[in-house]
């Protein structure tokens, strides 16, 4: 049997072995999904180089690893989670964790939050507001190659529902601290899915951590819905261990006159795999991704961006950066698809990228697929080093040669820190890419975990 | 106005394929099909010693088991490869010492085309190898080049002449494993042309080949091979047509370059194959492994193509840049009207240091085509100081065409420098009003623009090329601007 097949039946094994306690904690509607996911998945396998997405990424070191848990029991321990203070100090935020891919079943209450939003536990949700989870629920997250997005719905039990009604807004975000703990190596598959109507506004941060030394994989799936005129601003942070995986597939589905922001600021990770989707499934729908990449060691950071114009008229804007060091590699796989009857589409890419060591790698493959004429799209990309003339300016001025370094890089880095709205929160990033620059960041500097060693 | 436009548009773009012709001349061919024997029997009427026939051989055994490449943005319909004649060759005597031994037909053929055949036509300055369905018919100015000690002749010719210096290159920039197509054709091959020039030597004139498709369900497989010695220099020059047919025709090529220490080499094509009809029918399905290598310091190749014919195209002139401070150029125009599809492009290796590329692609689309541009910039890890640019255009000349950029930039190294750029964008009404208000019809007024944003490229070719390749773009695109 090949190592292909090998996962393919593990997981298979697994699906079967667990149906009951994974389908224990769901509803008949996200269960119902499961077996046909489960089939799909089989036939997919995981994907490897051979699969165009993922041609510079290697996940056989993840996935042929036997994890000890797959399943956590949903009685996990919210408690010592809640004491985990995420590193952004003064930053307001209305706060929910998701630990090891579960969220607290509390009815979706957080303290002094306004009416019309619900954040809670989507196994909740799904009992509470069927109506809702049956409309969006497993309707955007479709690729058909990627096996990993059937994966999930057929694993998955729990995961980060929120909903806001129609034409609620928010004055602070939303931040959802997502920690993976545990004594074993695990393997956490969550599913969120985020519904924002018409006319409302939800701005969201999404912070990963990893609190033990443990070698985790995550698989999640994230779907989210931007309704009419609505606005979705959505920033997540990954700031784990080297031991640690991290796979997202965000989807987000965008309708008429909608604006969504998604940022991935990664500081940290032994291997981060992050795949955004933005759909625009309406006229004047305006979508911006950004990506920030900071690697350094053996970490490998794979960006994956696909941008789906449907409807004339529509914006779309990707800038990504990345500096790496060591021996990490980066790659980034961005793609502007514009369909046929998409007219007045104007679309824009950007990759840039700094290699500091002939060891690191960097791979980039911007694409765009057009089949209407009057558009206007460009995408660039580059793979470089620091300016040479800035930093001789720098120096002549009496700076010398590491701090010059420093703060080209930082100036370079910046560009994408400088689309964080919350002013907090952009300080705070600020801070935390630059004592990452500095090869200090505060997690692996003082963190008593010693994972690398 | 818009309606107007249209009318020009379609005028403009249902101008016919003139090179459509089909030539009556006496043909010897093999019955269809493809197998062991087949390959001995190409082997055996080309007089081949059995190295030629071993390789051959191997060859084949590599394209069994292969697969047809499906990562192309191309929808090419099943090829029954047991349905295509591999060997048909216009039937002449035994050996031509001069002009007058030629078929008459074969000449008026040529003479159609405008290929300065005739060795009167000096003034032209172009030494001409020409290729009908395989075989190559006459070689000119063979004697002249030899006094300078260039080898300019037919592939055969070449293996029966000089074996060692086949041997030696042959397969080693494409190797037969190389791809589908490349083992088919290293199977198969029928002629084509070998040109070798040796240390020191820059060759007066540009080197020319012309291929054509004559007789009906054949496949043409040329190899071309080129050496340039230390310090030598060579202008090479490519053009294709085939008659007009409702069936498809397959076009496997391969060329090879191989350029020393100091050599240059500057390769150009204009690539005019019947792209079949207004409904899509018909047309050269045309599948080309070009690749070159710089294997000594300072070398450079550049590869300049205008890509206007075929049903469909498959093609990625390469430059492997070995030696230190060798360079590699890539210069293209890609013209798909109608159903034309065509996805081409470039791979840029840098292996040396101090290497340099430079990629120019300007896409444009018509009709229902569909054209897409591939290229990968790969800096190796030892390749320090590399550097790249890269920039691809695509112009999109109605709404039901598409243009595509994948581009592929993988770099290990970090003192080098890539960069790639593409846009996507139609001719703007403002610039046709701009025109119109000068007095400029519409039509000639894309014709303008076309030729502006081709120049780049166009600038590249020897001068006659760049004639014809302005004369063919107007000609491909007439009628498709809305």
């Amino acid at each position: 049997m090949s190592k292909r097949e090998e996962t393919i039946q593990h997981f298979s094994g697994l699906f079967k072995e667990n149906s009951s306690r994974i389908e224990k904690g769901s509803s008949g509607l996200i269960n119902s999904f499961r077996k046909e996911a489960m089939d799909q998945f089989r036939e997919l396998g995981i994907p490897d180089r051979k699969n165009e997405a993922y041609k510079y990424i290697n996940l056989d070191p993840w996935f042929n690893t036997k994890y000890k848990s797959y399943f956590v029991p949903e009685e996990a321990d919210f408690m010592a989670a809640s004491d985990f203070r995420c590193e952004v100090v003064e930053l307001e935020s209305y706060n929910k964790i998701l630990l090891n891919g579960f969220s607290p079943k509390d009815n979706g209450t957080i303290e002094g939050l306004p009416e019309g939003i619900w954040v809670g536990s989507l196994a909740e949700a799904s009992e509470r507001f069927p109506d809702i989870v049956e409309k969006h629920y497993a309707r955007y997250a479709r690729n058909g190659k990627d096996g990993l997005i059937p994966l999930n719905t057929a694993l998955a039990s729990d995961g980060m529902f929120v909903h806001v009604k129609k034409g609620v807004s928010l004055s602070k975000p939303i931040q959802v601290i997502n920690l993976v703990h545990s004594d074993t190596d695990m393997f956490v598959q969550h599913r969120n899915l985020i519904v924002v109507e018409d006319n409302a506004e939800l701005p969201m941060i999404v912070c990963d951590h990893a609190l033990s030394p443990q070698k985790f994989l995550t698989n999640a799936v994230t779907e989210i819905y931007v309704g009419e005129n609505a606005r979705l601003d959505m920033l997540r942070v990954q700031n784990e261990h080297n031991n640690a995986a991290k796979l997202t597939h965000t989807f987000i589905h965008q309708e008429r006159n909608s604006n969504a922001v998604s940022n991935n600021i990664t500081l940290h990770g032994g291997m981060v795999r992050n795949s955004t989707y933005h759909r625009l499934n309406g006229e004047g729908a305006e979508c911006n991704a950004y990506g920030l990449y900071l690697a350094d060691r053996w970490q490998h950071v794979d960006n994956f961006v696909s941008i789906d114009h449907a409807y004339p008229n529509c914006l779309s804007n990707q800038l990504f950066k990345g500096v790496l060091d060591d021996y990490a590699t980066g790659a980034f796989n961005g793609r502007i698809l514009v369909n046929e009857g998409a007219q007045k589409t104007l679309a824009y890419q950007k990759n840039n990228n700094i290699l500091l060591t002939d060891d690191a790698r960097m791979d980039t493959k911007p694409q765009l697929e057009i089949y209407a004429d009057d558009v206007k799209c460009s995408h660039g990309a580059t793979v470089g080093q620091l300016d040479e003339e800035a930093m001789f300016y720098l120096k002549s001025r009496g700076i010398n040669k590491t701090e010059a370094r420093l703060m080209l890089m930082f100036g370079f880095a910046h560009e994408v820190i400088a689309n964080i709205k919350t002013e907090a929160l952009r300080q705070r990033i600020d801070e935390l890419v630059l004592q990452r620059l500095r090869g200090e960041l505060s997690r692996c500097a003082n963190c008593s975990l010693d994972c690398d060693k | 106005m818009e309606k107007e436009q249209d009318k020009i548009l379609n005028e403009v773009t249902s101008g016919e394929y003139k090179y459509g012709f089909y030539t009556d001349i006496d043909n010897e061919s093999i019955p269809k099909g493809l197998s062991e024997d087949v390959i001995r029997v190409i082997s055996a009427k080309k007089e081949e010693p059995e190295w030629m026939l071993e390789f051959r051989l191997k060859a084949y055994e590599a394209w069994k088991k292969k697969k047809m490449p499906e990562w192309a943005h191309l929808k090419i319909p099943e090829i029954n490869y047991q349905d295509i004649v591999y060997y048909s060759a216009p039937r002449q005597k035994a050996k031509l010492d001069s002009l007058d031994e030629v078929d008459p037909e074969l000449l008026e053929t040529f003479e159609k085309l405008g290929i300065p055949l005739e060795e009167q036509k000096r003034l032209t300055g172009v030494a001409v190898d020409a290729v009908m369905d395989s075989v190559s018919v006459k070689t000119t100015f063979q004697e002249n080049l030899a006094e300078m000690g260039i080898i300019f002749c037919s592939f055969s010719e070449a293996v029966r002449e000089h074996p060692d210096l086949v041997k030696k290159y042959m397969g080693s920039v494409v190797p037969y494993t190389d791809n589908y197509f490349a083992a088919l054709n290293s199977a198969v091959f029928s002629d084509g042309s070998f040109c070798y020039i040796p240390k020191g030597v820059k060759c007066p004139m540009e080197l020319s080949t012309y291929f054509r498709i004559n007789a009906a369900n054949t496949g043409q497989f040329e190899r071309t091979l080129i050496v340039a010695e230390d310090d030598s220099y060579v202008s090479y020059l490519e053009g294709c047509t085939a008659p007009q047919r409702d069936e498809n025709q397959l076009h496997a090529a391969i060329v090879e370059i191989v350029a020393e220490k100091n050599a240059e080499v500057k390769y150009s094509t204009v690539q005019n194959w019947y792209p079949g009809n207004k409904e899509g029918k018909g047309g050269v399905y045309n599948f080309v492994t070009k690749r070159g290598i710089c294997r000594g310091d300072n070398a450079k190749i550049s590869w300049a193509q205008v890509e206007t014919g075929s049903a469909i195209t498959w093609k990625y002139p390469s430059c492997i840049l070995k030696g230190d401070n060798s360079s590699g150029e890539f210069y293209s125009v890609a013209v798909t009207n109608n159903h034309q599809q065509a996805d081409t492009g470039t791979k840029m290796m840098h292996i040396g240091k101090n290497t340099r590329s430079i990629i120019v692609s300007k896409g444009i689309s018509a009709g229902l085509s569909q054209n897409s541009y591939r290229g990968l910039v790969k800096v190796l890890k030892n390749a320090s100081n590399a550097r790249n640019f890269s920039q691809c255009d695509s112009l999109l000349l109605g709404d039901k065409c598409g243009a595509h950029t994948f581009p592929y930039v993988e770099v290990g190294n970090q003192t080098s420098v890539v960069e790639h750029e593409a846009t996507t964008s139609k001719i703007g009404e403002d610039q046709i009003f701009y025109c119109n208000q000068r007095g400029i019809s519409t039509e000639d007024a894309i014709g303008l623009i076309v030729n502006g944003y081709a120049k780049e490229v166009l600038n590249k070719l020897p001068m006659e090329f760049a004639v014809e390749a302005q004369k063919l773009l107007q000609i491909s695109l007439e009628g498709s601007v809305g």
